[in-house]
């Protein structure tokens, strides 16, 4: 296919994601699995595509297992960190962004300290662009994982009780969880402490609770958040102890929910913090299944992207632009991302991302004080 | 519209087919049969059925999905919905049939024996197609055929199996014909 005809498709978020759009990337990810279980575990799927790693913020997991994705399905890796890059000699995200494109990669998958990242990302280069983790933003590709597991353990989505506990108001993982599982029909109920819990979360139709012990009660679902010792510098609780005696997961909260309920995490965990230990690994967990279905999920989504063939991601916020189109496509999608960016988190970043000007967005973060739009 | 095998037809087709397979591999004994998605799989499960009534032994059954090694991506449309890939025994030193409804150009085979290999290493692998229209555009054979069906390329070959479509039937339909 000529350079000129392509069209670019992204995972930027779940936000507007359809229900079949999600259903196709769960039934592509669990054929996958199996791949992972073979003596040569590689398919020539995506054999001379290039796949970058843009990676602006730590990472362990995400960033293994979109390697491991890529490299299963054939693609060339290449990984670029914060340090050691152009980054740290104060190069923009957009001249970073502009020079990577110009090696024509197929896909980037970033991850940025700022919310609308990949959006931006998304309108200066003209390749696939997968969100890791913008800012607070969203993280699509581990709720995706969430709902691969709950779906496998449950076996369906529809109607089950998802309960999300801890720091809702820093989470991107909890908001791409809560689009998607609200898409896939299920009924979601918030608990954590009033400062990270905010009561804007009400819009989207959830129940918001300050006891965890109430938000448990007759769970399907329990998934823990982090707490994110790295962005507590707002004093949103007085103490870690404090916390854990309300907050901390226990065996006696578990009782509440039901029988069967299981408990996912995304990592990694603060023992005694959000979870105690007996019940992180105890039968309840499934958190190394998550892990494990991290791969194949990233895989699902490198596929449907990259390949031309396949069926792809549509929805809202997955603009479907190609050069000729870039234009117009692009007011219409960036004005999505100041209100998506604004509700959800409170952000200006979109702002910035709005003008399209790499050295405003720069500003904006600065202005922003390094805190993820909060 | 024109029916080349009917219910009957295509039953004893896969018995003759189950015979055949049995005959020259003097038995079951290390043969697996391994069906391509999706209409090769309850193909290959009914050859399976069929060497069972004739033999003590019913050979192992796999199901196989190509999409992932095609070379077509492109071409495809809206395809490639990707589906499991079930082999739950080891090939290594096995003779392995491959099992598909409609034989063309030859891709979807050479995809597979691309897929097989990634498990393992078969003594031998074979090919059993219900249908052969011809049009090769690769150097593959069929070991056993359940009808040779001359086609044009604007034909289209419509395998229908009461698994999925409540009959047994294999169509011929001219291009104008009107969708499946």
């Amino acid at each position: 296919m000529a350079v000129s005809e392509r069209i670019n498709r992204h995972l930027l978020g779940l936000e507007g994601v359809s229900a079949d759009d999600i259903e196709v990337l769960l039934d592509t990810a669990e054929a996958l699995t199996e791949v992972s279980q073979r003596d040569v575990k590689k398919l020539p799927t995506l054999r001379g595509k290039t796949v970058v790693n843009l990676f602006l913020e730590n990472s362990t997991r995400t960033r293994t297992s979109f390697e491991i994705a890529a490299k299963r399905l054939s693609a060339d890796a290449v990984n670029i960190s914060a340090s050691g890059s152009s980054f740290s000699k104060g190069e923009t995200l957009e001249d970073t962004a502009r020079n990577l494109a110009a090696m024509s990669p197929d896909a980037i998958v970033v991850r940025h300290p700022y919310a609308g990242a990949a959006r931006f990302l998304a309108e200066v280069v003209s390749c696939s662009i997968v969100n890791a983790g913008d800012g607070a933003h969203e993280h699509p590709t581990q709720a995706l994982l969430d709902i691969l597991t709950i779906r496998q353990h449950k076996g369906r989505l529809d109607g089950l009780k998802v309960t999300i506990v801890g720091d809702l108001l820093h989470s991107r993982v909890a908001r791409s969880n809560l689009y998607g599982l609200k898409t896939m029909g299920a009924q979601v109920c918030l608990a954590g402490p009033p400062t990270l819990l905010p009561a804007e979360f009400e819009q989207y139709g959830v129940e918001l609770h300050y006891d965890l012990a109430e938000a448990v009660d007759g769970a399907d679902v329990i998934m823990m958040l982090r707490v994110q010792r790295e962005r507590q510098d707002g004093n949103y609780f007085p103490s870690l102890d404090e916390y854990a005696r309300y907050f901390c997961l226990d065996e006696d909260i578990v009782g509440r929910a039901k029988p069967d309920v299981i408990i996912l995490h995304p990592g990694p965990i603060n023992r005694g913090v959000e979870i105690s230990s007996t019940v992180a690994d105890g039968r309840y967990s499934v958190i190394m299944s998550q892990v494990a279905n991290g791969v194949a999920l990233r895989m699902a989504v490198l596929y449907q992207l990259i390949v031309p063939g396949a069926e792809g991601i549509r929805g809202s916020t997955l603009a479907a632009t190609g050069p000729a189109t870039g234009a117009a496509a692009t007011g219409v999608v960036v004005a999505d991302a100041t209100a998506a960016g604004a509700a959800a988190t409170g952000a200006v970043v979109a702002d910035a991302a709005a003008a399209g000007d790499g050295e405003k967005l720069g500003a904006a973060t600065v202005a922003m004080g390094g805190r993820d739009g909060s | 519209m024109l029916e080349v095998l009917n219910a009957a037809q295509m039953r004893r087709a896969l018995t003759r087919i189950a015979h055949e397979i049995v005959e020259r591999n003097g038995g079951t004994e290390g043969l697996a049969l391994i069906g391509i998605r999706t209409q090769g799989v309850p193909l290959a499960e009914r050859i399976a059925d069929a060497i069972a009534s004739i033999e003590e032994q019913r050979p192992a059954v796999g199901a196989m999905d190509t999409t992932l090694y095609r070379d077509d991506g492109g071409r495809l449309g809206s395809a490639a919905r990707v589906e499991p890939t079930e082999i739950p025994f080891d090939i290594e030193g096995l003779t392995v049939v491959l099992v598909d409804d409609v034989l063309y150009t030859g891709r979807t085979i050479r995809c597979a024996l691309d897929a097989l290999v990634d498990f393992g290493r078969p003594a031998a692998v074979q090919l059993a197609v219900l249908v052969d229209r011809g049009h090769r555009e690769l150097p593959i054979r069929p070991d056993y055929v359940g009808k040779n069906v001359p086609t044009s390329r604007s034909q289209k070959v419509q395998v229908l199996l009461s698994e999925v479509d409540e009959v047994d039937a294999v169509r011929i339909e001219e291009a104008g014909d009107g969708g499946e």
